[in-house]
């Protein structure tokens, strides 16, 4: 995905009328390597991976790869206890994140838009974990979420003693936990884009707003929202991206172990399936293609519905 | 592409020609690399040195595996090049670790997991260096090295028991006795939990899941005796056998008096409120010494073997993992690997590196036991007199199967212990999964 942008610019730079041999050879090359490496490095190992998901294998003698048709896929959709839940999980991650840190992140770019004092430092404090790893995010509240030592507990005066909330452990609150720990960091995120996007937004239409007489949420709503369209979608995309594809937070909170009883999530289920000391290539590889068709269909769903109207 | 930079690069074509030939030279060296390291090996062996990937990654097996391998080097005129990595990730990493260029020594597990590698022919057999260091290896510990094909694969260094661990003071000053039956044992903690304390210390959050298989491997061998153990972590006996019900039912009886958020905390925390005197016991294994920073406590730590349940199966049992070394499948310096290999193994590397680790047994009959303190006599007598030896569950069943379907399962109902045979239900449907035989 992400060396897809290396490709277009080159043919665009090319004037065919004028190009010499040499120059042809030369773009060929320079169009090729990508090419090649995109279908290499992308597209190779996720038909593979397609093509894995109808076998199993331990991932160790390719003679050893069988062919078994649809088996991973029955297995995975009626006899395996985590998947279900994993989904579900994933569900109400897309949900939350696009209902709350979201609309949070643009609410806190929108007030830092307005030159209110101080906003450089409210910037840099809500921008600051975005700076970080999403491990290096999970480590921090690992240390806030502790039961015996941390910081949470420790402001509830519950740190150590026997009635502590136990926030990681707690399988009926843990997703809520590691939730909030990623939307610490998501709400940075967002807010920076939209901040961009504000920037470049002619301040004329919100002066004619306001002489129309519009207040503050009007203004938002009815001007400022639909007037920064490309950066909604941006947002939009990036969020169901990053809630599908939520992992590292979830994996350091968890341990490093992969699944946890109320911490499902389809990733962390292919990772438990194809990393490890007997890896299960051919199951792991199904379940990564149930995330790929997720992914691209909801992604799909979204682009398809937005070029659309825009063709209209 | 802004509007400036368009013409300075149009002017210096050649310049913007050569950056791009290098970009062209990059892609072709990033595109050739997978395909040069899977035909590579061979080059760039040196007969002087020999390479060790370790997975004690924590300061103190650090540290003794760093003595061992400088009395090797001074020993031998060989260097010894290790490679150390995070324990964890050293497991987890394991299989593509083989399949690459692993070092040419490194260390593995005995049992199971060891015998999984050697059948995938992911290591070499160990026959002329067992015919020279087998003398002083007692049988069980040769069965423990061997694979199914009845080759050696395996150089043992250190096991170490689990028991049910507690501090001398706390007992004498409260009066409990060490109990030896099962029923004795739910009365102590029963009076523990009256008397303030968390009976039973456990920590079983994040990464630290596996701790409570020690529990499960004794409740069920005391239950239901090794043999049925062994079939059970080996896939040939459903997991909803009434047996391994029986086994969860005697598990639940215990878990009400487990220390209250367990699943949120670390192994090294629990072991912590026992050595604090805020749990009264803790079923773990040795290694717990790593834990201990105050030598006075030390010697306040004592154990008891995990007590009877059922009087057929009595306390015979003992779970002692025992770690030690491969050879890769294709090592660079084979020689000197072998020569490495069976410096492991003798008496002398074994004490040098209890020297410095004294949470860890020799298992090499030679390697003398003086500088034993007293919870290590101990735990070698229990050793000693085990009828039979157990590993622990992940290195005596197919470790992605306990991982991934059987841990899962276990911390789930030891938070809610009510639904037994639903939860061995579950696990029952995955079986087949990992074990095809």
């Amino acid at each position: 995905m992400s060396s897809a942008p290396t490709t277009p610019p080159a043919p665009r730079r090319a004037r065919p009328r004028r190009l010499g041999t040499g120059d042809r050879i030369f773009l060929t090359v320079i169009i090729g390597i990508p090419l090649a490496a995109l279908l290499f490095f992308v597209w190779l190992p996720a038909l593979a991976s397609l093509g894995l998901s109808f076998t199993t294998w331990d991932g160790i003698d390719l003679a050893d790869i069988h062919w078994i048709g649809l088996d991973n896929y029955k297995e995975i959709f009626t006899n395996y206890p985590p998947f279900w839940p994993a989904v579900r999980h994933n569900v109400i991650w897309l949900l939350f994140t696009a209902l709350l840190p979201t609309p949070f992140g643009i609410f806190l770019a929108y007030q830092l838009d307005r030159k209110i004092r101080f906003t450089r430092i409210y910037q840099t404090a809500i921008f600051l974990p975005m700076v970080l790893s999403l491990a290096v995010v999970g480590f921090i509240w690992e240390i806030i979420y502790n039961p015996d030592t941390g910081l949470l507990n420790g402001l509830l005066g519950a740190a150590g003693s026997s009635h502590h909330i136990d926030w990681l452990g707690n399988p009926d609150l843990n997703l809520w936990a590691v939730l909030v720990a990623s939307s610490w960091r998501h709400t940075g995120y967002i807010m920076i884009l939209y901040l961009a996007g504000l920037k470049g937004f002619d301040p004329a239409l919100k002066e004619a707003a306001a002489l129309d007489g519009a207040n503050g949420r009007q203004t938002f709503l009815r001007v400022v929202f639909p007037a920064l369209k490309p950066v909604n979608v941006i947002i939009l995309v990036i969020t169901v991206m990053e809630s599908l594809r939520s992992f590292d937070v979830v994996y350091v909170l968890g341990g490093g172990v992969g699944s946890k009883p109320g911490m499902e999530l389809l990733s962390l289920l292919i990772t438990d399936n194809i990393i490890g000391e007997s890896s299960h290539i051919g199951y792991g590889s199904a379940l990564a293609v149930v995330l790929l068709v997720v992914s691209l269909a909801a992604i799909g769903t979204f682009l398809v519905q937005n070029f659309r109207k825009e063709d209209q | 592409m802004t509007q400036q930079s368009r013409n300075p690069l149009a002017a210096r074509d050649p310049g913007r020609r050569r950056v791009v030939g290098g970009l062209f030279g990059l892609g072709a060296a990033a595109l050739a690399a997978p395909v040069l390291t899977a035909c590579g090996g061979g080059a760039g062996a040196d007969p002087k040195t020999v390479t060790f990937g370790s997975n004690g990654g924590d300061a103190t097996p650090k540290k003794a595996y760093a003595s061992v391998t400088g009395a090797f080097a001074k020993d031998s005129g060989l260097t010894v090049k290790t490679n150390t990595v995070d324990h964890d990730t050293f497991q987890k990493s394991i299989t593509s670790y083989l399949q690459g260029t692993p070092d040419d020594v490194f260390t593995w597990f005995a049992g199971y997991r060891m015998q999984y590698f050697a059948k995938k022919k992911l290591c070499s057999p160990l026959d002329d260096v067992w015919d020279k260091i087998g003398v002083d290896f007692s049988d069980a510990t040769k069965q423990l090295s061997r694979g199914e094909d009845g080759k050696y694969y395996f150089v043992p260094l250190y096991n170490y028991p689990w028991a049910v661990f507690y501090r001398k003071s706390l007992f004498k000053e409260r009066g409990y006795q060490v109990p030896q039956k099962w029923s004795e044992f739910i009365a102590l903690t029963k009076r523990m939990k009256k008397d303030g304390l968390s009976p039973i210390a456990s920590g079983y959050g994040g990464g630290d899941s596996w701790s409570i298989l020690g529990a499960f491997d004794y409740v069920n061998l005391r239950t239901n005796g090794y043999d049925f153990h062994m079939s059970l972590m080996r896939g040939k006996v459903s997991w909803t056998d009434k047996r391994a019900l029986a086994t969860l039912d005697h598990w639940r009886e215990l878990a009400p008096y487990y220390q209250q958020g367990a699943a949120g905390r670390s192994w090294q925390d629990a072991a912590q409120s026992l050595l604090d005197k805020k749990s009264g016991m803790a079923v773990i294994g040795l290694f717990l010494g790593q834990q201990i920073t105050d030598e006075k406590i030390r010697a306040d730590i004592d154990f008891f073997p995990f007590p009877e349940i059922d009087a057929a199966h009595g306390q015979g049992a003992v779970e002692a993992p025992t770690d030690g070394f491969m050879l890769s499948r294709r090592p660079k310096n084979e020689a000197g690997a072998k020569k490495f290999l069976e410096f492991l193994g003798g008496a002398h590397t074994e004490e040098l590196y209890m020297g410095v680790d004294p949470s860890n047994l020799a298992v090499n009959d030679k390697a003398s036991t003086g500088s034993y303190n007293a919870l290590q006599k101990k735990s070698a007598d229990l050793i000693a007199s085990a009828k039979q030896i157990s590993q622990f569950a992940d290195r005596d069943s197919d470790p992605g199967f306990i991982s991934t379907v059987v841990l899962p399962g276990l911390t789930e109902w030891l938070s809610h212990p009510d639904d037994g045979s639903g939860t061995l239900k579950k696990i029952e449907s995955q079986r087949s999964r990992f074990f095809t035989a």
